[in-house]
């Protein structure tokens, strides 16, 4: 693979400046919004040296990914603009180059990958048309060969089948295939830096760890220079040779890995890496708090819980296939606990939420306050059902944007017809109070608050009602670190303070250790191993639990692993054919109410 | 954004906006928008009032309208619109004209969008086999020729103001009904409503509460697109003789009626084409203003 061969190619790298590949010098960019120009990236100087790995951490607003789009000069027009700065590559000025010089540089010399595999893949296109779509524009290889340098790029990424896989489209793939693919397109023309912007952050943890693997791989093989852009201090600590830590545009603090995890200079840089969750660790509670009591009446169980969703097909619309979402899981809540709900995206842990919340229909028991939902009335289901809330993931999206949040807060109060006009209107300046925003922010609207306070709106909302139960569903995820950790402190208060109990679900093993007090793994809809947190932790006895918590990136640059937990095959689907129900696993207690499924053979 | 570190509940999240300002009073301290709320007086000033802002009669064919040879006069000090074919009076005809066609495009044209919000709503959130029925029914009604259909109901009915109006509005709604439909589709499959349901908002308050406003701004883009649109279809239907029945004036006939003299009489066709443009303009502007008045999220913003 020689890219651009014969090519007089843009920013080449001379003897010169063979040091550094890309050099920025006092980089300034500035957006221009509703109140004039506002710097989102303030003077800004790195160097990045041939087949090194940089990571600009920083939380959201920090400008890490304006700095990155600035590079390829690909800044959100006409918004932003760089004000000031150079940025060289080789011996080139990438922000005095124009719009067709710089097109022969991005892909060619600078390539990058991002967050979302699947939007940034054009889902009508085949996988080959985009592979060889670039590789053409950027070389003069016949189609042919075009094809021939795809297939070698594909199999590069360790993609099996790579002929085949060619004719693919991108719904075809799994997450992690299509990020394998991302980067396959961006390392097929052999660019000098590939410039990475969250690139594991919407992928399962097992998954991350491969495409970690493959990009340190690929850079040992090419000397690649890598720009990883990540707010995840596990992913640095696991990748990086030198860190950014850049907050409001500005850089905090510049050093060597080993240095900044060991030796942070900064505050800020401290407090980061103070509010990251560690697996292991054990923070937060000294013991499982339910060991000793006797088992109370539950709040909330499931028992023999399956949702399937029909998938129609054919001439006449027939059933044709069914997605196992869940099947048959059984679990019971007490009040006061917390119970984690773990696995990766498709597991079926939302799906369950979202049955015991009413939200889709199911078959089996759902039991709350000591009433089966099923033999219920419609007014009286709604009544019970006033005992389970939910907060969302995203709180931006859980909001309703055209009401004031004290409206939306004192909602769930006008629903079920509690409390008189006045009452209500203090009752909700109390909620807001006790989640830590104040009475008078009732009159906003929920896009002028942050995402932290925005999920303070979703969790006093929830809290309104009183509930016994309150669902959480990856309701942390979507938070920065800083911000995730008080949300989880504010859980833990209010839960000591009302004895609500929390169903949580979440990918996140290391906040899960952190909050729960019971776990519950789910592999493929079922669930392969519950028990106490420290039992799940300290003795994972199923494969699937093992290889959850050893792929979580550990934010320590000396614990570094060499290599990752490799998946062998891509987790099967829950996608299966009429009459072709999946195995059940029986769980088996091996000891103080720890169940693990007998049979391992899924994993 | 604010500070990650700092704590995120002492950051003030802007200024407090001031509760809910007269919708009233922000609409008319916008420029265009008082523009449109002002054009649209004129039009409900002229039709009211039109017997007294004119010496003539909207239907009498004058003997000294008309030039020697028979044709049109242009605009001058006696008729300031000029005179159409038949020597009335243009200014008389568009001022009383602009009953029918503000009935036609206010009237009609709410009815209409309000079949198809109706009908797109309803399909929308409960999908289902009311959801299939309904959407099929609209598809049908797409395929149809609008005009044929206009015209078997015209004939079914005896032709007048309010028959035409209804004539139309059960012609027009298809289209509102299909964007409606896909909107709320899309709506309802929004986080914001799952949580609505988790909280045990019944549908009655997730539709009128939750998912009407979002649709506002796309039920006053159709609205205002609308006017026009109703306003030449009651001059089609009144062209083929089963509309507004002649010598009533309706901005749309007379521009039918005189369509095929554009290039010798232009003024007949200018002036009533600029009078429909102008309705439908400064609901335009009006509809416009409004949207951005009732979306909190784009409040502060130019």
């Amino acid at each position: 693979m020689n890219a651009g061969a014969g090519k007089n190619r843009i920013g080449a790298i001379t003897p010169a400046t063979a040091g550094s590949v890309l050099d920025i010098a006092n980089l300034s960019v500035s957006v221009r919004g509703e109140d004039g120009e506002r710097e989102v990236v303030s003077n800004l100087s790195l160097t990045l040296a041939r087949g090194e790995t940089l990571c600009i951490a920083g939380e959201s607003g920090s400008g890490k990914s304006m700095t990155a789009l600035a590079i390829m000069q690909l800044l959100p027009q006409p918004a932003a603009r760089i004000s000031s700065g150079k940025i060289r590559l080789g011996d080139t000025d990438l922000t005095v180059l124009d719009e067709r010089r710089m097109r022969r540089v991005r892909g060619d010399r600078i390539a990058m990958i991002f967050q979302e595999p699947m939007t940034s893949l054009n889902p009508v296109l085949s996988i080959g048309q985009q592979l060889t779509e670039s590789i053409e524009a950027h070389t003069s290889l016949s189609p042919a060969e075009a094809r021939q340098r795809a297939i070698e790029a594909l199999k590069a990424v360790r993609i099996s089948e790579a002929e085949s896989r060619l004719r693919q489209f991108p719904h075809e793939l799994s997450g992690g295939m299509r990020q394998r693919v991302m980067i396959a397109m961006a390392l097929a023309l052999e660019p000098n830096v590939l410039i990475a912007d969250e690139p594991t952050t919407a992928l399962d943890v097992t998954v991350q760890g491969e495409v970690l693997e493959l990009l340190r791989d690929l850079q040992r093989q090419h000397g690649t220079s890598i720009i990883l852009i990540t707010h995840d201090m596990g992913v640095v600590a696991e990748m990086a040779d030198r860190v950014i830590i850049m907050r409001h545009g500005r850089m905090v603090e510049e050093g060597k890995t080993s240095d900044i995890f060991a030796r942070p200079r900064a505050d800020y840089t401290r407090e980061l890496l103070a509010a990251v969750p560690r697996i292991g660790s054990g923070v937060g509670r000294q013991k499982s708090r339910h060991m000793e009591t006797a088992t109370p009446a539950s709040v909330a169980s499931v028992e023999d819980l399956h949702v399937r969703f029909d998938l129609r097909g054919g001439v006449f619309g027939r059933v044709t296939r069914r997605v196992h979402a869940v099947e048959g899981v059984s679990f019971s809540i007490a009040p006061n606990e917390t119970l984690a709900l773990v696995g990766e995206s498709g597991c079926g842990k939302s799906t369950t939420a979202k049955a015991l919340a009413g939200l889709v229909p199911y078959s089996g028991d759902i039991i709350v306050g000591g009433r089966n939902l099923s033999g219920l009335g419609r007014d009286e289901r709604k009544a019970v059902r006033r005992d389970v809330q939910m907060i969302f993931q995203d709180p931006f999206a859980s909001l309703d944007p055209r009401m004031r949040v004290g409206d939306l807060v004192a909602e769930p109060l006008v629903i079920h017809g509690i409390a008189s006009r006045d009452e209500r209107s203090q009752r909700v300046a109390a909620l807001f109070e006790r989640v830590g925003l104040s009475a008078d922010q009732m009159d906003l609207y929920p896009h002028e608050f942050s995402g932290g306070q925005r999920q303070r709106v979703c969790i006093a909302r929830a809290l309104a009602l009183r509930p016994k139960l309150i669902i959480a569903d990856e309701s942390v995820s979507a938070l920065d670190v800083s911000v995730q950790a008080r949300v989880l402190d504010l859980l833990k208060e209010l839960q000591r303070e009302f004895g609500v109990a929390y169903l949580f679900i979440s990918h996140d093993m290391a906040v899960v250790e952190n909050i729960s007090d019971r776990v519950a793994v789910m592999y493929l809809g079922q669930i392969v191993e519950m028990g106490t947190r420290d039992q799940v932790f300290s003795n994972p006895r199923h494969p699937y639990t093992r290889r959850l918590i050893e792929a979580v990136p550990v934010p320590d640059p000396a614990r570094r692993r060499s290599r990752f937990a490799r998946l062998d095959q891509e987790i099967p689907s829950a996608t299966r054919r009429i009459g072709e129900a999946p195995l059940k696993l029986a769980l088996q207690d091996v000891g103080n109410g720890h169940l693990v499924a007998a049979d391992s053979s899924p994993v | 954004m604010t500070s990650p570190i700092a704590p995120d509940l002492t950051a003030p999240a802007r200024m407090p906006a001031k509760p809910r300002a007269g919708v009233w009073r922000r609409l008319v301290k916008r420029r265009l928008a008082l523009l449109g709320l002002v054009i649209v007086a004129i039009v409900v000033a002229a039709a009211v009032l039109a017997p007294w802002l004119t010496g003539y009669d909207p239907n009498e064919q004058m003997f000294d309208g008309l030039t020697i040879e028979g044709s049109p006069l242009p605009p001058d000090a006696k008729f300031w619109l000029g005179t159409d074919l038949l020597g009335r009076d243009l200014l008389t005809r568009i001022l009383y004209g602009a009953r029918t066609s503000l009935i036609i495009g206010i009237v009609a044209n709410g009815v209409a969008l309000f079949i198809g919000t109706l009908v797109g709503v309803t399909a929308g959130y409960f999908r289902g086999w009311i959801g299939s029925a309904l959407m099929r029914f609209t598809d049908l009604m797409m395929a149809f020729p609008a005009l044929l259909l206009a015209i078997c109901l015209a004939a079914v009915f005896q032709p007048s103001l309010w028959i035409v109006a209804m004539v139309i509005a059960l012609v027009n709604w298809v289209q509102t009904a299909r964007v409606i439909y896909t909107e709320t589709s899309s709506l309802a499959e929004r986080e914001f409503i799952d949580a609505e349901r988790t909280i045990g908002a019944g549908a009655p308050r997730i539709l009128f509460r939750h998912i009407l406003p979002h649709l506002l701004p796309t039920i006053i883009v159709w609205g205002t697109l609308g006017i026009s649109t109703t306003v030449l279809l009651e001059a089609t239907l009144s062209f083929l003789g089963i509309g507004v029945q002649p010598p009533t004036a309706s901005w749309g006939n007379i521009i039918f009626e005189n369509q095929t003299y554009f290039q010798a009489a232009p003024w007949l066709v200018f002036f009533p084409g600029a009078a429909i443009l102008a309705l439908a303009l400064a609901f335009n502007l009006i509809g416009d203003a409004l949207r951005d008045i009732l979306d909190p999220t784009q409040r502060g913003r130019a």
